[in-house]
């Protein structure tokens, strides 16, 4: 047992602090530690940054454009970003499609799709969700029947994260209705800007945007776009959501609330003193701090494991779900930590430059929106109702 | 012991539900389309649903605590964002403490005629009733006021506020309190008003010498606290009844979704898991039920047994308000977080309650102290 990062770690964690520090813009930090909203052009930016030391797929390996990080530095990379206040990757291209298309693509695939994600060309989105398959993921019905050298794609997928930025979706199509639901599903790359693809907002109950509806009328898709073996998508699906759910404990982020909700605590007045020297308020703190640090531990296990080669299997289910709910618990104290001033609902004032002034302090203005938005941890991402499905078939015979 | 409504307050509670049903636009309100409909509002002043909120004395039919349950709770039940609260507050003081002048103009209150707001909370008051800031002092048979008041529902809309100041002592003493009435355009009088999050409007007021007539003055100069006490318990149990309604809306809107919804080749409902959770959250919202029953069953008691049921059911009612959104939100899925559905705005309504007149945790310990007192 030893607590302390190596010298080979730690020389990278000061690299990185010194990076973030020369070449994170200060207008994209102050964003996200006000919340407010961040824009394509701003993600594009950072990215671009970030890839000027190779550093934007960090855990790709060097022969694609990575730096080849094992699960120790990619960590590191989301303790440090985050304390920072550095936007986030956007992940579609960068951890989901990438490994998959490493894994599972053509020569021909990788050369054509993988530099593009690193150069920001492409901007990818997810497109596994639909109306009647969100759980049951296995019951999609956007058809792609083939036609020649394409693809014919029919049905709608929703929930798309920032499909309204994206150029390229990849999506699960079925290609075959005999035998399991699970082995007539095909993984296809469609270029967002063929007839017949059209993009609707949802809004959200924060009222931001940041999901859709996108719906597929006779979309021809080159055949050359499938990723593995017709039929195959389930199996790329979950290799797939296994990528997804690392760094799902969100430690990073769970920390950055954490200083937040002090911070407030700090601010905030309650019979004449500050918020956090009331010995209730404390103590909720303190059982969040404390389940966090826990949690922190856990991670690394989990980490460390999977820096010694051991694939993260029942574990990062076990993080999704504390992971989550220990953000969604800071949250949920964030917003009492700002007594009234939760109430004022000025969505322009999360906009940067708007001129709309926050209606009390700075640090209220975004704290309700987050607590209802956030509340989305726990359902995307495989549920953490069917987390603990998971868990349970693989750890308690259920 | 009886715990069924009186005929009179089972009339209103079954025309008010039908007079409600479908009127409220959840959906423009949480968009922020709207903030609250003028067009409801005359139909409960139409039904004279104010009138239950005072007594005969006053002008009214009702003024119990019960009569409020009634109302409020079916303007939760729809989610109706109109300021009938607002009303209740300010009336109710006007009414306790006005002079025969300033009590005449209840008519016009009760009749809805006139919109209200009461202005008490500041920007370093959070939920502590004693601490108020803003200054007012005598200057010949007139007062000058100078301060800040913060998050007054309905205080860019009201043709009348009732505003606190201090005339004496230091910020947080319990005495030193005085009410006034300000109407609308009073100069020096600056307002900056805003959407709220469960819907309604709020306003930041501040003050800079603003000059108010001699009887301008609701109630003695320096005593007005025991009375804002008792207004505001009875604004909590308006809130606790209304949070009741919000909850048994949301219960109903998420049961049905799980009866409809299907994954895996059955309703979601069918899945254990998630039924046995629902079953806690009817559980709970017993038990807040029992808490408002005994908040408003205990309005008119001495002052210690009053505050405590104000603190339980605050208490108890933010807890479930939690819980049930939470709850609610989680087993819809992805639909429970889009501003199209309703739950939306019940959501955002149920739980911006914890964020007036004091959260749970503030009424937690808010109770240990009375009981300790
Ligand atoms: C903000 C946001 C962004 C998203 N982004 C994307 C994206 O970019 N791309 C994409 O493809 N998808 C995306 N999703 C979709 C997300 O993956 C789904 O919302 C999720 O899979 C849940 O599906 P559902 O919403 O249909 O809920 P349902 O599957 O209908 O589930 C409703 C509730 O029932 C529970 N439940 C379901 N089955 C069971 C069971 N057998 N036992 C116990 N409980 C059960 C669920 O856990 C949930 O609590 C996003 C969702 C959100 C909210």
């Amino acid at each position: 047992m030893d607590l302390t990062y190596s010298e080979e770690y730690e020389t990278f964690r000061r690299d990185l602090r010194g990076f973030l520090e020369a070449r994170l813009p200060k207008r994209l930090a102050d964003k996200v530690r006000l919340g407010q909203r961040v824009t394509k052009e701003d993600h594009e930016e950072w990215h671009a940054i970030l890839q000027e030391r190779n550093w934007l797929a960090g855990h790709w390996p060097k022969e694609h454009g990575g730096a080849g990080w094992d699960a120790v530095e990619r960590h590191i990379f989301e303790e440090e970003t985050t304390r920072a206040h550095a936007p986030r990757i956007v992940p579609f291209g960068v951890m989901m499609l990438g490994p998959v298309l490493m894994k599972f693509g053509s020569d021909a695939q990788k050369a054509h799709w993988l530099p593009r994600i690193l150069n920001g060309t492409d901007w990818w989105c997810q497109g596994y969700s639909e109306p009647g398959a969100g759980s049951d993921l296995a019951a999609i019905k956007t058809t792609a029947e083939r036609d020649g050298d394409h693809y014919v794609v029919n049905g709608q997928k929703t929930w798309t994260t920032l499909a309204q930025y994206a150029d390229h979706i990849f999506c699960l199509v079925r290609t075959s209705k005999e035998g399991k639901k699970q082995e007539g599903i095909s993984f296809l790359l469609i270029d967002m800007n063929d007839p017949g693809i059209e993009v609707r907002p949802i809004h959200l109950i924060d009222g931001g945007a940041e999901v859709n509806e996108v719906w597929f009328k006779d979309v021809r898709v080159p055949v050359e776009n499938l990723v593995g073996e017709e039929n195959q998508g389930w199996t790329i699906a979950k290799y797939l959501l296994t990528h997804e759910r690392t760094n799902i404990a969100g430690v990073g982020f769970a920390n950055e609330a954490l200083a937040n909700l002090k911070r407030i605590a700090a601010l905030e007045h309650q019979n004449g003193r500050p918020l956090i020297e009331d010995p209730l308020f404390a103590a909720e703190i303190a059982r969040l701090e404390i389940q966090l640090m826990a949690m922190a531990t856990t991670n690394l296990r989990v980490v460390s494991a999977a820096a010694g080669g051991n694939a993260p299997g029942v574990e990062s289910s076990m993080l999704k779900v504390k992971g989550t709910v220990i953000r969604q618990e800071i949250n949920d104290l964030t917003r009492r930590a700002c007594g009234p001033y939760a109430m004022p609902f000025v969505s322009e004032a999360l906009e940067a430059g708007s001129n709309v002034e926050p209606v009390g302090p700075d640090y209220a203005a975004p704290v309700s929106g987050r607590y209802f938005n956030n509340r989305k941890l726990s359902i995307y991402g495989g549920s953490n109702e069917v987390q603990k499905q998971i868990i349970a078939k693989m750890r308690l015979g259920a | 012991m009886d715990f069924n409504l009186s005929e009179e307050r089972q009339m209103l509670q079954d025309g008010l539900r039908r007079m409600l049903v479908d009127k409220v636009d959840t959906k423009a309100i949480a968009r922020g389309d709207t903030a609250w409909s003028a067009e409801t509002w005359q139909a409960l002043t139409e039904m004279g649903v104010i009138g239950a909120l005072f007594t005969e004395e006053q002008g009214g039919f009702g003024g119990a605590g019960f009569d409020l349950m009634v109302v409020f709770e079916e303007m939760g039940r729809a989610g109706a964002p109109e300021p009938l609260l607002e009303t209740l507050l300010a009336g109710r003081l006007i009414a306790e403490l006005g002079s025969a002048t300033q009590i005449e103009q209840l008519d016009e209150v009760i009749a809805g005629e006139v919109q209200m707001a009461f202005a008490h909370s500041e920007p370093g008051s959070r939920y502590d009733l004693e601490r108020v800031a803003t200054n007012a002092a005598r200057d010949g048979d007139d007062w000058v006021l100078t301060g800040r008041k913060s998050v007054v529902t309905n205080g860019g809309e009201a043709d009348q506020i009732v505003l606190s100041a201090r005339v004496s002592g230091a910020v947080s003493d319990r005495e030193g309190l005085a009410l006034f009435l300000v109407p609308k355009g009073t100069e020096g009088l600056e307002i900056r008003d805003y959407p709220l999050t469960g819907g309604g409007r709020g306003a930041e007021l501040a003050m800079e010498e603003m000059r108010l007539p001699g009887d301008a003055l609701l109630g003695e100069a320096g005593d007005a606290l025991p009375a804002i006490e008792r207004t505001v318990a009875r604004g909590s149990a308006a809130q606790c009844a209304e949070a009741l309604g919000l909850m048994e809306r949301i219960r109903d809107l998420t049961v049905t979704y799980l009866q409809q919804r299907t994954q895996f080749g059955q309703p979601l409902i069918k899945f254990q898991a998630l039924a046995f959770r629902m079953a806690d959250v009817l559980i709970e919202i017993e038990q807040a039920r029992s808490a408002v029953i005994n908040l408003c069953g205990h309005l008119d008691a001495d002052p210690t047994t009053r505050e405590l049921h104000v603190s339980a059911a605050k208490q108890l009612v933010g807890a479930t308000a939690k819980l049930v959104v939470e709850e609610s939100i989680q087993m819809h899925g992805g639909i429970g977080i889009t501003q199209e559905y309703d739950l939306a705005h019940f959501a955002r309504r149920l739980t911006m309650v914890e964020h007036r007149f004091g959260d749970a945790l503030w009424h937690l310990g808010r109770f240990a102290r009375l009981r300790a007192a």
